[in-house]
């Protein structure tokens, strides 16, 4: 089980590396708001003075909180909960790395992130469909709760149709029933 | 001489790489009562030696035994193997107490096609009950045994036979790069004769049949979350008909096609809709914070049955279709889901969970008596035959879910080997147009 986690956390991370989504979406945002009119008027001359260290300071303010991301440490990288069985009530264990991203999501108002919904296999699929979409919104509530904006945080639910892990027992159920946090 | 052919027969029979893909597997679990023995004895060949195209005998004896209302004998054990009536020695048969026998005769005719005739018998009365002579193609020759079947049920129970009827289904297969390949297919109702309607990297859901056999409406997750689309068999086109916020899910179309009753979140958790596909109107049926889902029609179109945890955990509740408060149908257990109604409206299948197990159960909603009908521990998805012998679903294997068959009784359980893969969410479709 340990093991288990600590694989995961290395899948976030690995996933961290690779997401550059984010920042590139929001790289525009965040020059538009630090920008002076000055630097607006002066283009050319702007990017190579002044306006240089402003777009600098902005994409390091970015680049930090993703870095925050990166830190094996934070409870941000922990980008999956899990829950019991048949069940969309959040436990306690996870409250802290909810409200990790709820955090980043409130000092990053540009980054969307969409939360997926998942159950394990046992009973029907349409009603894991369900419970997969209310697993993913209780995660959603806590955040908005906590501080994200509503329009930050998608939800989809996939039920029983993209287990973790294929096994057939309890081991194998624990780690499908969960939201996963993709940004 | 004897010896010699039994011991090829065991010899086939002991081997399973010969397997033919979509051959039946039949399994009878449980003790067989009740049930009428019959004789169907090989039928006859006029064509070229070694061609026979189908062993039309094996394949009414099998939909026979797996009805669960009759006792197929072995064709060891027969005493004789008329072709014509004139031939069959009937005090042979009665001594072994079989009541009746099926003979019969294919033959190929001059243009390429084939004859089949085939006379069902009465035993003790040493008369026919019924006999037809049937032109076909090659390609027909499966579909009429299933037809022959169909009047061999119907004349000796009562009961319109579903053998010539289909299944769809979903099958999931991993291609060569380890990506699961999701394909909705429909096939004979004993596997036979596959065909793909539907191939997709995203997972497919939930497929359900036109009351005519004409359209299927299924989910799928081709735009990354859930669509409900409408697809025509013959043509292939096919309509997305809900596309909302949230989920989309667990089409069933009314009993007279023109509405398709489903799951929609758009207004904030799954509520039961139904869809006028004509005008594209909504029309909203459950209001309930819980998850309200899985709406299967009564015969009658007039009352949905849907599963719901409004009361804590996953329950079926009745509604009528003009609205107000939804009835709770059932109560000793902490686990029923996706209702179905048996085609004569008498009662209802659905997945029952209990002790960690989920299994097949049906309730007779007229006395509240519920029976469990499979002992697997993740069986999911049934769907009745549309003359309520039979109860097709979704049970796990070798190869993880496969598909199984039960009589409706509980008496005879089988499952239906069709390939390698995954093969989920079995549908029994209607009979066919006349």
């Amino acid at each position: 089980m340990i093991n288990k986690f600590l694989l995961l956390l290395f899948l976030g991370l690995f996933v961290t590396a690779c997401t550059t989504t984010p920042e590139q979406e929001q790289r525009p945002d965040v020059v538009d708001k630090t920008g002076t009119a000055e630097m607006a008027d002066d283009d050319a001359g702007a990017a190579e003075t002044g306006s240089e260290a402003q777009a600098f300071g902005a994409e390091g303010d970015q680049e930090a909180a993703l870095q925050e991301l990166d830190n094996p440490e934070s409870p941000l990288s922990v980008r999956i909960i899990y829950f019991d069985y048949d069940s969309s009530t959040v436990l306690a264990q996870f409250e802290e790395i909810i409200q990790a991203h709820a955090g980043f999501l409130q000092a990053n108002p540009g980054v969307v992130t969409t939360l997926e919904g998942h159950a394990d296999e046992r009973g029907s699929r349409e009603y894991n469909l369900a419970l997969g979409e209310r697993r993913a919104l209780a995660v959603k509530q806590q955040l908005v709760v906590l501080g994200a904006s509503p329009d930050q945080v998608r939800t989809v639910s996939y039920g029983e149709e993209r287990p973790a892990d294929p096994g057939h027992d309890e081991q194998a159920w624990s780690l499908n029933r969960r939201v996963e946090f993709v940004y | 001489m004897r010896y010699v052919y039994c011991l090829l027969i065991l010899l086939l029979s002991s081997m399973p790489a010969v397997r033919a893909q979509g051959e039946l597997e039949i399994i009878i679990d449980t003790g067989v009562e009740n049930t009428l023995p019959i004789a169907v004895i090989p039928f006859g060949w006029n064509g070229a030696a070694g061609e026979q195209p189908i062993d039309l005998h094996r394949t009414i004896a099998n939909n026979l035994s797996r009805s669960g209302r009759f006792a197929t004998m072995d064709e060891n054990e027969m005493p004789q193997r008329p072709v014509e009536f004139a031939h069959v020695n009937f005090s042979d048969w009665q001594l072994l107490r079989m009541e009746n026998i099926v003979i019969g005769n294919l033959k190929q005719t001059q243009a390429g096609d084939y004859e089949i005739e085939f006379r069902l018998l009465d035993v003790y009365k040493a008369n026919q009950l019924t006999g037809f002579r049937i032109k076909a193609k090659r390609r027909q020759l499966r579909r009429i045994a299933h037809r022959i079947s169909d009047i061999i049920f119907e004349k000796l129970t009562g009961v319109r036979g579903a053998f010539d009827t289909r299944i769809a289904y979903v099958t999931v297969k991993q291609d060569q790069a380890g990506q699961d390949r999701h394909s909705l297919q429909i096939a004979d109702a004993d596997g036979f004769n596959p065909q793909v309607l539907l191939e997709s990297d995203q997972a497919l859901m939930s497929p359900a049949w036109s009351p005519d056999g004409k359209r299927l409406a299924y989910v799928s997750f081709e735009g990354d979350s859930s669509s409900v689309f409408v697809q025509d068999i013959r043509t292939g086109r096919r309509e997305e008909v809900a596309a909302h916020e949230g989920i989309n899910s667990a089409p069933a179309f009314s009993p007279d096609g023109g509405r398709l009753a489903m799951t929609l979140s758009k207004d904030g958790n799954p509520e039961i809709y139904v869809l006028h596909l004509a005008g594209n109107s909504l029309q909203r049926i459950t209001r309930h914070r819980a998850i309200d889902t899985e709406p299967n029609w009564s015969p009658d179109g007039s009352r949905l049955v849907f599963t719901s945890d409004r009361g804590g955990t996953p329950q079926i509740y009745e509604v009528g279709l003009q609205g107000g408060a939804p009835r709770r149908l059932t109560f000793d257990g902490s686990y029923f889901a996706r209702p179905r109604h048996s085609p004569d409206g008498a009662g209802i299948t659905m997945v029952y969970g209990s002790n960690g197990a989920y299994r097949i159960a049906y309730l007779d909603t007229g006395n509240g008596s519920l029976s469990v009908l499979t002992n697997n521990r993740l069986d999911e998805s049934p769907s009745f035959s549309p003359n309520g012998s039979m109860i097709i679903y979704a049970t796990n294997g070798r190869y993880g879910s496969e598909l199984a068959a039960v009589s409706a009784d509980g008496k005879v359980r089988q499952r239906l080997a069709l390939q390698d893969g995954e093969v989920r969410e079995p549908a029994w479709g209607p009979f066919p147009a006349d």
